[in-house]
């Protein structure tokens, strides 16, 4: 009989746990039962002992150079054998690349379904209800699953990690990953970096957004400076990453990244609904904008209806003042 | 003879204004709104896009729309044929109209067997409705084929497909051997748009329509139950800043959120 929750956590590129990881075990210590929590990369045992401190009552590790970079072919397999060996009755990701790419073919795979960028999980028995935003956030589904195991992947920062305790321990598999070379139908052949500097969007406090109101790439320029004040890093809406305003690496949204900071300024943005899936775990957003019916305001704490540049030129300058004083 | 089938689906338009957007959360449906149209789901023409660039290159290639829906979905084909597609197909049956992303991949999997001989298939990353983005990924788990996800560039030569990946900081290259199934991503561009000629011939193109007996289903397989379907309350009660001039509306901004211990 199927029980207990598989969570699939992830290494982050400094090869510390990635803090999706401990959402996801807030997320299965929240539905009950034995937290089983598998990592699978290149150089990730050592961070097992973070799994057991964050609750994961068992670690399945998979450290292997095979898995070094996520690559589809090389982890459903192993995904798969997991699954199976555990016999969960929920599987959790996170709405992550490795997410978004592994939770529908393991789906697949194992016969069953998934629902993606959940917002909300509960169990009623061992039934599992997935509530995820659609309509580009404008409305919320919530599924139940007709099969076993139940997959959701969760959205960024809406479940809490656990309270860390070192003193915890789990019981800890180490497994190879047994893949085979013949099974690798796709290859990876390049990888580049998109740079971008400062401050990490995700890690931000301050978050500093502009839209395609801001008229064109130079704008942003007093949107990297009232950042830079500020302390925080700066977004872009996707009309702005696809007119090659600004890199694709910075747009906010449901294509793109989630953020959670403190304080949220949206600049000449709209608030298309798919814009404001990147930020509707924000409790602070401040709109300016010139149409007095953007959307934007209705999510919005603080409005000012105006001209952007005229707005920001005067908060910047005001912003200064009061960090000096 | 390189086939692509590029697998399009039918939305309520998106661009539609948020404060009309509706739910009968009795009906578990989205209410239409009148007098707009639905539209081809902005991913899925990206993926036309992508098929008719490789059709750029070699200009055999054979390009087949494939979709699910009732009647109204043919606007959708004539606009992939207008684009500069060559073939329409379009699965049109009441029992498979409540399809879920399951149902939805087996069932444009059993047409894509039909279809075959197939090099490509081509499906955008999401759609822009229901936005679970999981058909693409399990289409080729059932066919048994490889998939490449969120692609900004797709190249297909001599048996193998070139794409570019969009990852979160940056992308990545990798290959495939065909068949294969590709999802794109809105990095890839703008899909073109119609030319008045090419409208005037998609018009007159034959859509073949397939049924479920004729693709040996027997309705449609769900696996996951809609249980609820609503909108969510969003009860944010907004400070609009008064002031005489945009710039007294930029310093009593600052002031306020600096009370607000916010900078």
């Amino acid at each position: 009989m199927a029980n207990g929750v598989l969570v699939f956590g992830e290494a982050a590129e400094d090869g510390t746990l990635a803090p999706v990881t401990g959402e996801l075990i807030g997320a299965a210590k929240s539905l009950g039962g034995p937290v089983t929590c598998a990592l699978l990369g290149a150089g990730v045992e050592g961070l097992a002992g973070d799994c057991a401190a964050l609750g994961a009552d068992k670690v399945v590790v998979v450290d292997d150079p095979a898995l070094k970079d996520y690559l589809g072919d090389a982890y459903v397999p192993v995904g798969e054998r997991i699954c199976k060996e555990t016999d969960p009755a929920v599987v959790l990701f996170g709405q992550t690349m490795m997410g978004r790419d592994l939770a529908p073919r393991l789906a697949a795979r194992l016969g069953t379904a998934v629902a993606m960028d959940c917002v909300e999980l509960s169990l009623n028995g061992d039934k599992l209800l997935a509530t995820r935003p659609c309509y580009g956030g404008s409305a919320r589904a919530r599924y139940s699953f007709s099969g076993m195991p139940q997959i959701a992947t969760l959205r960024a920062k809406v479940y809490d990690p656990p309270e860390r305790d070192p003193s915890r321990q789990a019981e800890v598999v180490k497994q190879p990953a047994g893949v085979s070379a013949d099974s690798l139908r796709v290859k990876i052949t390049g990888r580049r970096k998109e740079a971008v500097e400062g401050v990490r969007l995700e890690d931000a406090v301050v978050v500093v957004s502009g839209g395609r109101g801001v008229g064109g790439p130079e704008g942003f320029q007093s949107l990297e400076e009232l950042a830079g004040l500020l302390g925080g890093a700066v977004g872009a809406s996707r009309a702005v990453c696809d007119l090659g305003w600004y890199p694709v690496a910075t747009q906010i949204g449901l294509t793109g990244k989630v953020v959670t900071p403190d304080l949220y300024i949206a600049v000449a943005i709209s608030g298309a609904s798919q814009h404001m899936a990147g930020i509707s775990q924000v409790k602070n957003i401040v709109a300016i904008n010139k149409d007095p019916e953007a959307n934007i305001f209705k999510s919005s704490r603080f409005g000012v209806v105006g001209d952007w540049k005229e707005v920001i030129a005067a908060f910047t300058e005001k912003v200064r003042e009061l960090k000096a004083g | 003879m390189p086939h692509i089938v590029c697998c399009v689906k039918q939305v309520p338009d998106p661009e539609a204004p948020a404060s009309q957007f509706k739910v009968d959360e009795a009906a578990k449906k989205v209410v239409p709104i009148p007098g707009v149209q639905p539209v081809p789901s902005q991913f899925d023409t990206i993926g036309v896009e992508a098929a008719l660039r490789v059709k750029d290159k070699v200009p055999d290639t054979t390009i087949t729309i494939l979709t699910l829906g009732p009647d109204a979905y043919k606007d959708t084909i004539k606009h992939c044929l207008a684009m500069g597609a060559d073939e329409g197909v379009h699965i049109n049956d009441p029992s498979l109209n409540d399809a879920d992303h399951w149902a939805t991949a087996e069932i444009l999997a059993a047409a894509i067997k039909k279809l075959e001989p197939v090099d490509l298939i081509i499906c955008g990353r999401q759609a822009v409705d229901w936005d679970m983005g999981v058909v693409g990924s399990t289409l080729a788990e059932i066919l048994g084929l490889p998939v490449v996800t969120i692609a900004k560039d797709v190249q297909m030569e001599g048996g193998k497909v070139t794409v570019e990946r969009v990852l979160l900081d940056g992308f990545e290259t990798v290959e495939a051997p065909t068949p294969c199934v590709v999802t794109v991503s809105n990095e890839l561009g703008e899909p073109r748009y119609p030319q008045l000629r090419q409208i005037m011939t998609a018009a007159r193109k034959e859509v073949q329509v397939l049924t479920a007996s004729g693709l040996g289903l027997d309705g449609a397989k769900n696996r996951v139950n809609l249980e609820a379907l609503f909108v969510p309350e969003t009860a944010v009660e907004t400070e609009f800043i008064e002031a005489d001039s945009a710039r007294e509306a930029g310093e009593k901004l600052a002031v306020r959120l600096r009370e607000a211990k916010l900078i």
